[in-house]
């Protein structure tokens, strides 16, 4: 455990200004372990950039990047990614 | 739909404060006026942004403390020693400044009346404020929701909202007290942190399947959660939302 | 329509918590000075055991070397007195750490290599030209202040470059890897400059 992680809500606002839709109620697979769970439940570390990850294994799942007028998404951790439209 | 902002797309806007009301001695909460503001839900939060002369800026996020009431919005802090945007908005933020805010933000950590229960909600120290929107919606809503708090404090005074929860207390709602560090002179109630044993004589069993939601310090959630899952407690279950080692 | 806000609006009274009287010309454009030291992690804070801890030299040179922590602690060690900069627009003055050259890990090694990937415990890694970290330029600190590394910062390892923005330091430092091409790293494959000059301001990719 580390006093530092937050969770998927934390980032509810950055992902929304990204997708315009709510996204911490979207449920995504893990492509490490192949867990599935809403995005509001992942662990969120904060780096240089922002990093989520797995709660169940670990794996990134993406990594966030935001500049002035940017924002830089790798998300190769996800498998798969349930938005309700 | 014409006319209306497009739905989703978030946007910063001007907040002008309306009221101060003092909690405890570390912890105010903040009314703002937020004109436009699209109501919101119990457990949403806000960002706000904060900007120096010289073009400095600082952004954090805060649970929002109210349940819906028109352009009124309600935020709860808790000032936190040598921090950055804490102490500005405690101490430095006067009646008509004007902030810059977005939200309501959030849809995970959510509970409306609709959904019923019966509710369980944790709290860690200002970890309390998502989940007092929970109850003020509940009993705005006239909503018979069974509801249990159990509130995890260092020490009396340090209780948020302490006596619009007992005011709040019955009609469904039992709100328990754990007090950690110091306790008043003939204190009846917990004074340990919040434990397994502690969540089964307060909360609602596991086969009652209720929704629970914890809130507060990452090392709070994490013992919490894990406690809920071995009495028990359907994992799916278990909202968190976890505040970072300097708050919000 | 509620009144959007498309340009910051100056807050009244507030500065942050950032010191005053900075010598301008010390600090590389766009960053601010802080006080207390930040703590960013890609991941949970790993606890590697001493006994368990070694630092190699892998990739492309003669012969792989391995330091164990008490051979890596037996090496010559030095006080550095440094400037460090975040990409997130913090700088810290005159940070004071103990470590070892990478020179010193260097020496005798032959290589053919110019690029070096740090690796960490957790899985972190980032590149540089091996010339930014040669000639005095790097460092496997242990100690920061009198201290040791604390773990959150680092310890009881981590690099020190302090001529690039700080994700070119790796925490929790296992060892440096050497390649004939640039392999970018944690960082560097998403969003943030390979290089991260701070005095160019090499923030961002196309900075």
């Amino acid at each position: 455990m580390d006093e530092l992680m937050l969770d998927g809500n934390a980032i509810a606002g950055l992902l929304q200004e990204v997708f315009a839709v709510e996204m911490t109620t979207a449920v995504g697979t893990c492509g490490g372990c192949g867990a599935p769970g809403p995005v509001g439940a992942v662990h969120v570390y904060r780096g240089a950039g922002i990093v989520l990850r797995c709660p169940h294994c670990g794996n990134v799942l993406a990594k966030i990047v935001k500049g002035d007028s940017r924002v830089w998404i790798d998300s190769t951790g996800i498998r798969t990614l349930e938005v309700t439209v | 739909m014409a006319g209306t902002a497009v739905p989703g797309r978030l946007s910063w806007q001007l907040a002008e404060l309306a009221e101060v009301v003092v909690e405890t001695p570390r912890v105010k909460t903040i009314v703002f006026d937020v004109p436009g503001w699209p109501s919101h839900r119990a457990g949403q939060h806000v960002d706000i942004r904060l900007t120096a002369e010289d073009g400095y800026q600082a952004e954090r996020s805060f649970s929002i403390a109210s349940a819906a009431d028109g352009t009124r919005v309600a935020l709860t802090v808790q000032k936190i020693e040598g921090g950055e945007v804490s102490p500005y908005l405690t101490e430095e933020l006067r009646p008509g400044d004007k902030i810059e805010l977005r939200g309501p933000i959030g849809g995970y950590f959510v509970w409306e009346p609709s959904e019923r229960g019966p509710l369980m909600l944790v709290a860690g120290g200002s970890g309390i404020v998502p989940l007092m929107a929970m109850i003020r919606t509940r009993e705005a809503a006239g909503d018979d929701t069974e509801t249990v708090l159990l509130y995890s404090s260092r020490s009396r005074d340090d209780v948020i909202y302490r006596d619009e929860l007992e005011r709040l207390s019955g009609n469904g709602l039992a709100v328990v007290h754990a007090l950690t560090d110091s306790q008043p002179p003939g204190w009846t109630g917990y004074a340990r942190r919040v434990d397994a044993e502690m969540l089964a004589e307060v909360g609602p069993r596991p086969a009652e399947r209720p929704r629970v939601y914890a809130c507060g310090p990452t090392p709070f959630v994490e013992a919490v959660a894990e406690a809920l899952v071995r009495l028990g407690h359907d994992p799916l279950a278990i909202k968190t939302e976890r505040f970072g080692p300097t708050g919000r | 329509m509620p009144p959007k806000a498309a340009k910051p609006v100056v807050s009244r009274g507030f500065r942050g918590r950032r010191a005053a009287d900075v010598d301008p010309a010390r600090l590389p454009p766009g960053q601010y000075v802080t006080r207390d030291f930040p703590v960013l992690s890609a991941g949970p804070t790993p606890h590697t055991s001493l006994e368990l801890w070694d630092f190699s030299i892998v990739g492309e040179l003669d012969e792989p070397r391995k330091w164990t922590w008490e051979e890596f602690r037996a090496l010559p060690s030095e006080e550095i007195t440094r400037d460090i900069h975040c990409v997130n627009k913090w700088s810290k003055l005159d940070t004071v750490w103990r470590g070892v050259s990478v020179d010193t890990l260097l020496e005798g090694i032959e290589t053919s290599g110019g690029y070096v990937t740090q690796f960490s415990d957790g899985g972190y890694t980032t590149n540089l030209p091996l010339e930014d970290i040669t000639a005095g330029k790097a460092w496997v600190v242990f100690a920061y202040g009198d201290e040791p590394l604390e773990p959150e910062h680092g310890g009881p390892a981590r690099m020190l470059v302090p001529r690039h923005y700080f994700w070119k330091s790796a925490k929790w430092i296992r060892g440096l890897r050497l390649h004939s091409t640039d392999e970018p790293g944690f960082w560097e494959t998403n969003g943030y400059h390979n290089y991260g000059d701070p005095w160019q301001e090499q923030r961002y990719q196309g900075d």
